[in-house]
């Protein structure tokens, strides 16, 4: 189990004890988290389970891939230090992330 | 006297309208017919297709040979490789017209499509439809109040087409007292892509000439001070589209793909919605009794009525796809209609249930990076407009069977009488 915390757009804040191997995605529908809406169920294709880092857990997680980029495109509030929840893989290295929601989803 | 060697004459193809669903030899079926969706006839077809030829080739139908991909999972394969899958020239099973050869972001590939995307999309985005909820709400309820109580009268016409025109204009600050040109425009397009029309070549020729110089004027006169929130605004100060009217097919196109992106698809989920509750009196009960279940039904509405029935792509490269070999220039129909009812993806697809628990994993939208750019927007029109609904009117009764469109392209509804019942 992974400790990771995740905030709300309007600053609600929810610490989740996730499980090593699943999507931070799964890990936050897994524990009732909103703002993560997760149309296509993972595959990288619907970009709803937009989220932002802070750049320290950015250099963790590392650069999207380019198919995750041109999701992240269609974002309506991108950063550059957006990713996809679902693209990122929970693990011991994980450990204590935060993890910022946006106001919206695409 | 000319005579023609039999065995070279092609066999002609089967009538799907005629035909037996659980009999029909399996190479016979042609899902293009437009007659299946006139008549609603296609969803048995599709289920066989499901089943026993999910990658399906239909070589001798009654338009070209095509693909299909008819299973949920598949189609989402095929969005996700768009290198090898293509949206140029068009993403309806016919060529772009010759007369008016437009082209929109939707008929582009990524980098070109990305950016033309981006200078429109905000528009709307959430972000922006926060703003737009109140006039909507303001619009929606007039068109009710309006509405003839005791009288059977047009759905259609009264109501889905008034609404989504009116929010259209609103949305490219477009002449009210001219509204239903949008309307028009928006017909013309999809007919020219649904294989069913009786509209002449030229009669749509001259409808998207009309449209061009409409939107050309209406960006002359807004070039010079293009602060408004309009589409057009938006487009003259975007950095990647502010000379898009130097290029009169790109500048159509983009006019024609937010026209119908908003019209079609919006305006027959608002119809879907009455004949689908008409269907399911439970499911009004539940609604009755919960109004909190809106906005899981609207996007069940979306998932069950499947406005738009495919999407073509074009293989850019001879390649193995689902076990078949695919070539170069195939055309593959992602039929969305058939995704949607997909039952090793969806419980129960067939039914029309307000309250599934993961409503919005359905594939009207798409999915990959054209996946629809409007889907917040309709999902907050078709809200709104349940709320007022239900706000008034206890029962929105279907009096007779609706008349649907004649195409293979939009699912939706022309006609669909209809009487209101106040609480």
């Amino acid at each position: 189990m992974t400790k990771i915390t995740f905030i709300e757009s309007d600053g609600t804040t929810h610490e989740v004890n996730a499980e090593n191997g699943q999507s931070l995605m799964a890990a936050a529908i897994g524990n009732m988290v909103p703002g993560i809406d997760a149309d296509c169920g993972g595959s990288c294709m619907c970009a709803t389970c937009h989220i932002i880092l802070d750049s320290d857990g950015y250099a963790l997680v590392g650069e999207p891939h380019a198919d995750e980029r041109g999701m992240l495109g269609l974002t309506p509030e991108p950063s550059p230090t957006s990713r996809l929840a679902c693209q990122i893989e929970v693990s011991d290295a994980l450990e204590g992330l935060v993890v910022r929601l946006p106001e919206f989803q695409m | 006297m000319i005579t023609v060697e039999k065995n070279t004459m092609p066999e002609a193809p089967v009538i799907m309208k005629n035909a037996d669903p659980a009999t029909i030899p399996l190479h016979a079926i042609d899902m293009s017919q437009p007659d299946l969706y006139e008549h609603d006839l296609a969803l048995p077809f599709f289920a066989r297709l499901r089943h026993e030829a999910p990658f399906h080739y239909c070589a001798n139908g009654q338009f070209e040979p095509f693909w299909s991909v008819t299973r949920f999972n598949d189609i989402v394969e095929v969005e996700k490789n768009h290198q090898l899958f293509s949206n140029e020239p068009n993403i309806s099973l016919f060529d772009p017209m010759e007369e008016v050869p437009f082209q929109s972001f939707l008929q582009m590939d990524p980098p070109k499509h990305d950016v033309q995307r981006a200078s429109v999309q905000s528009a709307v985005a959430p972000a922006n439809l926060k703003n737009l909820e109140p006039l909507i709400r303001e619009r929606a309820a007039r068109i009710l109040d309006d509405l003839p109580v005791g009288d059977t009268f047009d759905w259609v016409d009264r109501v889905s087409i008034e609404l989504t025109t009116q929010m259209l204009a609103t949305l490219f600050d477009f002449p009210f007292e001219d509204r239903r040109k949008l309307t028009y425009w928006s017909d013309l397009t999809a007919d020219s892509n649904g294989g069913g029309s009786n509209v002449s070549r030229e009669e749509q020729a001259a409808g998207m000439m009309e449209c061009a110089q409409y939107f050309t004027r209406l960006w002359n006169e807004r070039v010079d001070d293009p602060s408004g929130n309009d589409f057009i605004s938006m487009l003259i100060r975007s950095e990647s589209t502010r000379n898009l009217v130097d290029n009169p097919m790109e500048f159509l196109g983009m006019c024609l793909l937010l026209i119908v992106g908003g019209n079609d698809t919006t305006r027959n989920s608002i119809s879907g919605g009455v004949y689908a509750l008409n269907q399911y009196p439970r499911e009004y009960e539940k609604l009755r009794n919960n109004l909190a279940l809106i906005p899981s039904m609207v996007s069940e509405i979306i998932r069950w009525q499947t406005p738009i029935i495919y999407m073509r792509r074009r293989a850019t490269a001879d390649t193995e796809l689902f076990g078949k070999q695919v070539r170069e220039g195939d055309k593959l129909l992602l039929w969305y209609l058939s995704g949607n009812r997909d039952e090793s993806v969806i419980e129960n697809p067939e039914e029309f249930i307000i309250d599934r628990p993961n409503p919005r994993h359905h594939i009207s939208f798409g999915f990959g990076v054209h996946r629809c750019m409007g889907n917040r927007m309709a999902e907050m029109q078709l809200r709104v407009l349940w709320e007022e609904i239900m706000k008034r009117f206890r029962f929105v009764e279907l009096m007779d069977e609706p008349v649907r469109f004649r195409s293979n392209m939009v699912r939706g509804y022309t006609k669909m009488p209809v009487r209101v019942h106040l609480w």
